[in-house]
C-alpha cells in the first residue's frame, strides 16, 4: 500500500489518530502526513470527520428512518436533479441511488416520529417526480460505520503469557 | 506411597513466564505488553462455523490425522502461500496446537541421550519438551548483532554439528526476527552436511512484514529432513481452540501419528470445523489483522528509536525485542511493573542469548500501546 492509501485506511478506521501516530505507523514524518491529508481533503476524497454515536444513549433519542423512494424521470428531469433537491434538506442525512425495487434510499433524522412523518409527507412526497415513498423507522441499531454496538469482545487473556 | 515427580520432571524448572504472570496479577491497573497471543477474536466466519457444527451435534472424534477436508485445505494453503507441497493423506497431521506437534516430534525421533540443537532465544516449551523426551539440549544462542537470525557461525560455535536434530522458529517468539530464503540457505547446508533432522516452527508465518515468508523445507534437500509446524493460534487468533498441524515426509508423520493416536486420538473436533472455514474464507481477515500488527510494530519501533533504546527492526510475529537499558533485565521488568504498571517479559525467560533484552508484545490496541510507551519513556528519564 502507498502511504496515501495507508493513511486513508487508518483514518477510515479511526479519524482521531494524531499526525504523530499516523507518521509512526506508516513510517513517514509528520510533514508528509499533513500534506497527504491536506491533499485528500482538497481533492474531496475525504469529505469530513464525524463521531459514531449510539443514539439510544442520547436524551432525547433522535428518530431515524430509512425511506425508499420511487421516481419517474422525464426529458427535463434526471436522477441528479431530484437528488440535488432532496439533499439540500438538513433532515436528509443520507441519500443514495440504488439498484433494485426502488430508486433512492433516503436516510432521514428528526426529533420525533411526527416530525419525520411530516417531513416526508410535506417535503418529500410532494416532489412531482416522486411516485412512491415507503418509510422504515429505525427501532434498534446494532452496527454503524463498521462499529458494533454490543459489549464487544472482552479481553480475557492472561496478563502475561508465553 | 507418595507422588514424587520423576527425575525428568524435577529437572525442569517452573516457567519464568509464570513468575512474571504472578507479579503482574498483583496489580489491577497494568497495561500488559507481556501477552503472547492476539488481541483479536477469531474471524467471525470461523467462529460461526464452529457454532454451526455444535448445533449439528458434530462432536465425535475425527480421523486420528484430522478431518480429511481440513488436511486438504491445509495442504492447499501450504502450497499456495509457502510453496510447500504435501500430500493431505500421508504428509499432514492435525494436532492439538503446535505445542502437541513439537512434543510428538521429540518423542517420535529422539532416543535418550540424543542431542537437540535449539536456536535461542525461543518459545519456552522447546527446551523442557526435549528434556521430557530424555534428550540433551545444545543451546544455540543467536545475537542482536545478527538481528537474531540463525547463522552458520552460531551453529558451529555451539557444537550443533553433533546433534541429531535442530529446532528453529522464524518469525520468532520472543525476538520478532524473521529469516529470508537467502539467510536460511547456510542453515540448510549445515543441516545437510551434518545430517540433522529439522523442526521448523512456522506458526507466525503469516505475520511476516518485510518480505515473503520462506520455509526452510522448500530449500534443496530439506523437505525430506524437515517437519514444518503451523497452526491457527496466531494468524487466525484461535489460541484457545487449540489447533495446529505438522507437515513432513510420510514416515515422519506416520511415526508422530503413532503417538498421537494413542495419546490424543484426534485434535479438537469443533476447532477443526472452525479451521476449515478459516482456511477457506478468512484470508482477508488475516491480512487485515497482519496490517494492524504491522502498523503497531512501526509505532513501537519508532518510539524506541526516539527514546534512544536500541531495538533491532523486528520484522515478524507481534514482538519487539529491545535491548534492556539496565544490565539486569529481570530487575528492570520488575521495577517497570512496580513503578509504571507496564508489564514486559525479560528476555532471560526465553533461553540463551535473551538475557540482555526485553520482549515487548504489540498484540494490544494502539491507545494502550501509546500510553505504555509513554510510561516506559517516563520510567527511563
Ligand atoms: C513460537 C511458538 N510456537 C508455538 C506456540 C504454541 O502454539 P499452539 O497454540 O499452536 O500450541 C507459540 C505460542 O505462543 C509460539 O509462540
Amino acid at each position: 500500500m502507498s502511504s496515501r492509501e495507508e493513511i486513508l485506511a487508518l483514518l477510515r478506521d479511526n479519524a482521531r489518530y494524531t499526525t504523530d501516530d499516523l507518521a509512526r505507523m506508516t513510517d513517514t514524518d509528520e510533514a508528509t502526513v499533513e500534506e497527504t491529508v491536506a491533499a485528500l481533503e482538497e481533492e474531496g476524497v475525504i469529505k469530513g470527520y464525524q463521531a459514531i454515536v449510539d443514539y439510544s444513549k442520547l436524551e432525547p433519542e433522535p428518530v431515524r428512518a430509512a425511506v425508499e423512494l420511487n421516481v419517474t424521470l422525464d426529458r427535463e428531469t434526471g436522477y441528479d436533479d431530484i437528488a440535488q433537491r432532496l439533499a439540500k434538506f438538513p433532515e436528509v442525512k443520507g441519500l443514495r441511488l440504488v439498484s433494485g425495487d426502488f430508486d433512492f434510499a433516503l436516510e432521514v433524522e428528526g426529533d420525533s416520529m411526527s416530525e419525520v412523518s411530516r417531513f416526508i409527507s410535506e417535503k418529500v412526497a410532494p416532489v412531482p417526480e416522486i411516485t412512491q415513498t415507503v418509510t422504515h423507522y429505525v427501532m434498534e441499531s446494532y452496527k454503524e460505520h463498521g462499529v458494533e454496538f454490543g459489549d464487544g469482545h472482552d479481553d480475557d487473556r492472561l496478563s502475561v503469557s508465553p | 506411597m507418595t507422588f514424587e515427580a520423576s527425575a525428568r520432571v524435577e529437572s525442569v524448572p517452573p516457567s519464568g513466564i509464570r513468575r512474571f504472570f504472578e507479579l503482574a496479577e498483583e496489580y489491577d491497573d497494568i497495561i500488559s505488553l507481556g501477552v503472547g497471543e492476539p488481541d483479536f477474536a477469531p474471524p467471525w466466519a470461523a467462529r460461526d462455523a464452529a457454532i454451526a457444527s455444535l448445533e449439528r451435534g458434530q462432536t465425535s472424534y475425527t480421523a486420528n490425522r484430522g478431518k480429511r477436508e481440513l488436511r486438504e485445505a491445509i495442504a492447499a494453503h501450504a502450497a499456495d502461500a509457502y510453496d510447500l507441497s504435501y500430500d493431505p493423506d500421508e504428509e499432514v497431521l492435525v494436532t492439538t496446537g503446535v505445542s502437541e506437534g513439537i512434543d510428538l516430534a521429540y518423542r517420535a525421533f529422539l532416543d535418550p541421550g540424543d542431542a537437540v540443537a535449539v536456536a535461542q532465544p525461543c518459545y519456552i516449551s522447546y527446551i523442557p519438551g526435549a528434556t521430557f523426551a530424555g534428550a540433551e539440549v545444545v543451546d544455540v544462542p543467536t545475537r542482536a548483532a545478527d538481528e537474531f537470525t540463525l547463522t552458520r557461525a552460531a551453529l558451529e560455535r555451539s557444537g550443533a554439528a553433533d546433534a541429531e536434530m535442530l529446532v528453529l522458529c522464524y518469525p520468532n517468539n520472543p525476538t520478532g526476527a524473521t529469516m529470508t530464503r537467502e539467510e536460511l540457505e547456510p542453515v540448510a547446508k549445515f543441516a545437510r552436511e551434518h545430517d540433522l533432522l529439522v523442526l521448523s516452527d512456522e506458526v507466525y508465518a503469516d505475520l511476516t512484514y518485510e518480505h515473503e515468508h520462506a520455509s526452510i523445507a522448500t530449500l534443496p534437500g530439506m523437505g525430506e529432513r524437515t517437519v514444518v509446524f503451523n497452526g491457527f493460534s496466531k494468524a487466525y487468533a484461535m489460541t484457545g481452540l487449540r489447533l495446529g498441524y505438522a507437515m513432513g515426509p510420510p514416515e515422519a508423520i506416520t511415526a508422530m501419528n503413532r503417538i498421537h493416536q494413542y495419546t490424543m486420538l484426534s485434535a479438537p473436533t469443533t476447532a477443526q470445523h472452525a479451521a476449515i472455514e478459516a482456511l477457506e474464507t478468512c484470508e482477508g481477515a488475516v491480512t487485515e489483522m497482519a496490517a494492524q500488527y504491522d502498523r503497531r510494530r512501526q509505532f513501537v519501533l519508532s518510539r524506541f528509536e526516539e527514546m534512544g533504546v536500541d531495538c533491532f527492526p523486528a520484522s515478524g510475529a507481534f514482538y519487539a525485542f529491545p535491548e534492556c537499558p539496565w544490565d539486569d533485565g529481570d530487575a528492570f521488568a520488575e521495577a517497570l511493573l512496580e513503578d509504571q504498571r507496564v508489564a514486559v517479559v525479560p528476555g532471560s525467560v526465553f533461553g540463551a542469548g535473551g538475557e540482555g533484552n526485553l520482549r515487548v508484545s504489540y498484540a494490544t490496541g494502539l491507545g494502550q500501546l501509546r500510553e505504555a510507551m509513554n510510561r516506559i519513556e517516563a520510567f527511563l528519564s
